[in-house]
């Protein structure tokens, strides 16, 4: 996963770039099934196909990326002293985590112990998102609604009189 | 379906897509109504449902797939789907609180069962569908027409 | 913990990304590497050795699931982040035919 992302920041071509990212996605639902969550794997797999088809329509028949000109060692510096900030704070949130594999189940326990009965759906995944938490899948949907309209007003012709 | 040689893509293309795009319609439905037994729910669902409209755009060119679903109507159905969730959402008022799940609940591993589990996922999946087609629809059909200018 | 490492390492290549290219369209494919890193490092929260999908079977009990609460969870944020795509690729669509160019130093000096 890591190699095919390095090959879609670094290629000189878009459209390579592009299958590179579609690389990276389905490692990602791999990573996701022996991770045993298939919800997301199923998800991820037809999200990354649409996300695909979107990337190259706006990538088909356009400029290839330019050289790279002056004021190059002060951009160096400024990426490394954010990189560096990032892995600082990085590390010192990592250590407070509990090991892999044997989870914390703050909240979880409830939702695994009750569900069953108090929803009577066996999928518990879908259990928690439309009725444990069904306010998130409220503005879920709002969020889609809200880019529908926006890319529709984005690209609108003004001025189309039949 | 047209058979103009001269939009869309191969004869190959054209005579797969025939075939399987009703099977791809029905796995989508399928998912979404089997939402809470198995793995998939509302998203997964209506993201395959829009994928078999984009699948009939790319292969038939843009004027059949827009004989099939204008900009109207995904406009509505996309509201109809969000009104739908707001509904049952509201529903559960009669209950005593905000999204109660009311209905009746019956026993595990049925198809009938789970209270309005079945039908949020319903209107998810109309949602997230339809509104994805809408945005492709805006991507491909405004393209064309400024190159035409 | 050498996989929470390797999932930092696929975030830092993105921001590297996002911060040092030039196109437009590597900067928002640099951005979906690093959502797709995010989505991993809450799925590799949850994990439990030897565990089960939270999906429940006749005849087993719920002894030994994974955490179902981060799956929920990321499960919106897969199709917020393809909404979020679709709709920074439109903007950039509308810069291309504006300025002519997708690259980002042309495109602030170019006026009218």
């Amino acid at each position: 996963m890591i190699f095919a992302a390095i090959v879609a920041i670094e290629a000189k071509d878009l459209l390579s770039s592009v299958i590179a990212v579609g690389a990276v996605g389905f490692a990602l639902c791999l990573a996701f099934l022996v991770l045993k969550a298939p919800d997301l794997a199923i998800t991820q797999l037809v999200v990354e196909i649409l996300c695909l088809i979107i990337l190259i329509r706006a990538t088909l028949k356009k400029d290839l990326p330019l050289v790279i000109e002056g004021r190059w060692f002060f951009n160096t510096i400024s990426t490394l002293v954010f990189i560096a900030v990032f892995l600082f704070f990085a590390y010192t949130a990592l250590k407070e985590m509990p090991a892999f594999g044997s989870p914390i189940l703050g909240v979880a326990r409830k939702y695994l112990e009750e569900g069953l009965t108090k929803t009577g759906s066996v999928n518990l995944v879908t259990a928690v998102i439309l009725d444990f938490r069904a306010y998130d899948t409220l503005g879920e949907a709002t969020i889609l609604f809200t880019s529908v309209i926006g890319i529709m007003v984005v690209l609108r012709r003004p001025g189309r009189k039949k | 379906m047209s058979d103009n040689p001269k939009k869309g893509m191969s004869l190959i293309v054209k005579t797969v897509t025939r075939l399987t795009v009703g099977l791809i319609l029905l796995f989508g439905i399928y998912i979404v109504l089997h939402g809470h037994l198995s793995p998939g729910g509302g998203f997964a669902g209506g993201v395959i449902i829009a994928l078999c409209f984009v699948h009939l755009m790319l292969a038939f060119g843009k004027d059949v797939a827009v004989k099939k679903m204008s900009k109207n109507l995904a406009s509505n159905l996309e509201s109809i789907g969000a009104l739908m969730f707001l509904s049952i959402a509201l529903l559960g008022f009669f209950g005593g609180s905000f999204f109660l799940n009311i209905l009746s609940k019956g026993r595990p591993f049925k198809l009938f069962s789970a209270g309005t589990i079945p039908l949020s996922n319903i209107a998810i999946s109309l949602k997230v569908g339809v509104g994805l087609v809408a945005i492709f629809l805006a991507l491909v059909v405004l393209e064309n027409v400024k190159k035409e200018e | 913990m050498i996989l929470y490492l390797l999932c930092l390492l696929l975030f830092c290549i993105g921001l590297y990304g996002v911060l040092r290219k030039r196109n437009l369209v590597k900067i928002i494919i640099s951005l979906g590497i690093i959502e797709y890193a995010m989505n991993l490092f809450f799925i590799l929260l949850g994990y439990r050795f030897q565990g089960r999908a939270p999906i429940e079977a006749p005849g087993q009990g719920i002894v030994n699931m994974v955490d179902p609460f981060p799956q929920a969870l990321v499960l919106t944020s897969i199709v917020i982040g393809l909404a979020v795509t679709a709709l920074v690729i439109s903007i950039a669509i509308r810069i291309y035919e504006r300025y002519g160019t997708f690259d980002i130093t042309k495109i602030k000096r170019l006026k009218g």
